[in-house]
């Protein structure tokens, strides 16, 4: 009402620390594609499949029941207790669902709270890079300062201790990695996290671990890094529901760490989010319960297009590490001569795919673009076709062989 | 081939049979010509049967009487249940039958293109079969589901063009 009497000079700035934030590289294609027609999105974080129809159902059931009230902070007990039986059954690490477990609204919540919970004004998080957008942010906005290391695709985006070792300073407080990793897929290997464990003890550090793609690992099996020797002491490893179980809207994640990590964590939460959405909550607790074979049949499709992706950006001479997990590959896209930006974006206004430029995912990423393979087989082999057309347009791709047929003549 | 990667090329032509053998070779890590090798094999032997499509009739405007049967039989010396399953099988008008446990024996789909021929049939090519001893006929009011398909409105797929 008043509108025209006040003078916007007199307003004092928003935080700086706020101010400061770059936006998202994201945002931008998300501007530009979704205002055109008959795109094929490489570029969604998320499952495409539905949440399990069981889970979906036993949700509206708690609702019926009225089970709509706050949960414990911690969350609920039974869901809990699953999370640690889970958490003992698969990868032998014993959470207690007294003291050890927090539910979150989401892995970015559990981000958010370790990073409140670790750091104080100054104190420095190594962070492997290309990584999630979000962990920059989340340790700025607790006070910190990332610190970021690049791995390369030559390297596997593997992380070398000796790349920690050259960054680490008396402020040095934590490792936060991603693994297997959005964007490039890279699954770390089991003397990878070892030695990230022995530099994080040599150095007095804690490890921040976001395994949420845990259960869409391809090839051998997943390594929780706080069931590594001397881990778990220093480990606080967040994980959720949105990918295993395409349960992305929900918002329920969770946070598992030792119980003095996990007490200062949840005093925070108990005063900035109080408890995790309580249907969210039920419908996470189905999935624990019935939604396995759910989750296996998601995975087992996940793979099958992986291989059918990665075979195509091979065939057509754009460089595509096998990923080991989650849902994205992450081509080199170097002999277009494009940087990632451009040549997202030119791919996008000339046949309607969007990607997401690797820079976007911090230093490592240039050079690349993430293509999520969280879309129908049928879609990616579409999708395929027209990023070839684009590729054949430019100068300079030289094609490979098509080992597939090279293979084929050998058996 | 291996028959975990047989299984799975069945399980991916049973869920879309017009998957071609390029992409099922680009999901298995195959070659092409072992994929399409294998789904020759797999029509020779009778493994695959038949490639249909789910169609939604009412949808397309033409009407189809469907009924279910539930027939009781006395089964035969030697033969069992074989001899009149087939028998009534064999009829195009039957598009399903199963030997079954429960209330009946046989469970047959049949389908037509009104009540009366679907009564007709039954009464005239099924109930008179000797060693049938009963029948009881469901027509089909409404298709929730086929073949794993929800007829129906789909869900929309709602998630954002782009995210992180």
């Amino acid at each position: 009402m008043n509108k025209d009497n006040s003078n916007p000079q007199t307003f004092k700035g928003l935080s700086k620390t706020a101010a400061e934030l770059p936006q998202s590289g994201i945002r931008r294609f998300f501007d530009i594609a979704s205002q055109m027609k008959n795109v094929i999105s490489l570029g969604v974080g998320e499952p495409d499949f539905p949440t399990p129809w069981t889970v979906r159902e036993a949700a509206i059931y708690s609702i019926e029941k009225g089970q709509t009230t706050y949960t414990s902070n911690l969350g609920l007990i039974e869901l809990r207790r699953e999370i640690s039986k889970h958490g003992m059954k698969r990868y032998q690490v014993e959470y207690n669902p007294e003291t050890e477990i927090l539910v979150t609204t989401g892995v970015a919540q559990g981000l958010d709270l370790v990073a409140r919970a670790l750091l104080d004004p100054g104190d420095e998080v190594l962070i492997p890079e290309p990584c999630f957008v979000s962990y920059k942010p989340c340790v700025s906005l607790a006070g910190g300062v990332p610190v970021p290391i690049e791995t390369t695709c030559e390297n596997n985006f593997q992380v070398s201790v000796e790349s920690l070792e050259a960054k680490v300073t008396p402020r040095t407080k934590a490792v936060l990695i991603g693994h297997p990793s959005n964007p490039t897929g890279a699954a770390l290997q089991r003397k990878t996290l070892e030695e990230i464990v022995d530099f994080a003890c040599r150095h007095g550090l804690y490890i921040i671990s976001d395994e949420i793609y845990d259960r869409l690992t391809y090839d051998g099996e997943h390594v929780m890094v706080a069931s590594l020797p001397n881990a778990f002491d220093r480990t606080i490893t967040l994980n959720g529901f949105s990918k295993t179980y395409a349960m992305t809207g929900w918002r329920i994640g969770y946070a598992c760490a030792p119980a003095n990590i996990l007490h200062t964590m949840m005093k925070i939460h108990s005063y900035t989010m109080l408890s995790a959405p309580t249907p969210g909550q039920k419908a996470a607790l189905e999935a624990m319960r019935r939604g396995e074979k759910y989750a296996i049949a998601m995975a087992a499709e996940y793979k099958r297009r992986r291989n059918l992706i990665v075979d195509g950006f091979n065939a057509m001479g754009l460089d595509c590490p096998m990923p080991g997990g989650a849902f994205y590959a992450f081509p080199s896209i170097r002999a277009t001569g494009l940087s990632s930006e451009q040549f997202a974006e030119q791919l996008l206004y000339s046949q309607q795919v969007a990607v997401v430029p690797g820079n976007a995912f911090g230093l490592g990423g240039e050079g690349h673009v993430r293509c999520s393979y969280a879309t129908d087989a049928s879609l990616i082999k579409k999708a395929l076709e027209r990023i070839e057309l684009f590729v054949d347009s430019l100068p300079g791709v030289s094609k490979k062989n098509d080992l597939r047929e090279t293979s084929d003549q050998l058996v | 081939m291996d028959s975990l990667k047989s299984r799975e090329i069945l399980e991916l032509l049973s869920n879309d049979s017009r998957t071609s053998a390029e992409t099922i070779a680009g999901m298995l890590g195959l070659a092409p010509s072992q994929v399409k090798s294998e789904i020759d094999r797999f029509e020779q032997e009778g493994i695959i049967k038949h490639y249909g499509s789910t169609i939604d009739w009412e949808k397309a405007g033409i009407e189809k009487i469907v009924a279910f049967v539930d027939i009781d039989v006395v089964p035969a010396r030697e033969v069992g249940f074989d001899a009149i399953a087939l028998r009534i099988a064999k009829h195009p008008e039957v598009k399903h039958a199963w030997l079954v446990s429960g209330g009946c024996d046989l469970s047959i789909m049949v389908e037509a293109n009104s009540l009366k021929e679907v009564a007709n049939f039954v009464a005239e090519k099924i109930a008179t079969i000797d060693g049938v001893t009963g029948t009881n006929t469901h027509f089909l009011l409404r298709k929730y589901k086929e073949d794993n398909v929800l007829f129906g409105d789909l869900e929309p797929d709602s998630r954002l063009v782009v995210s992180p």
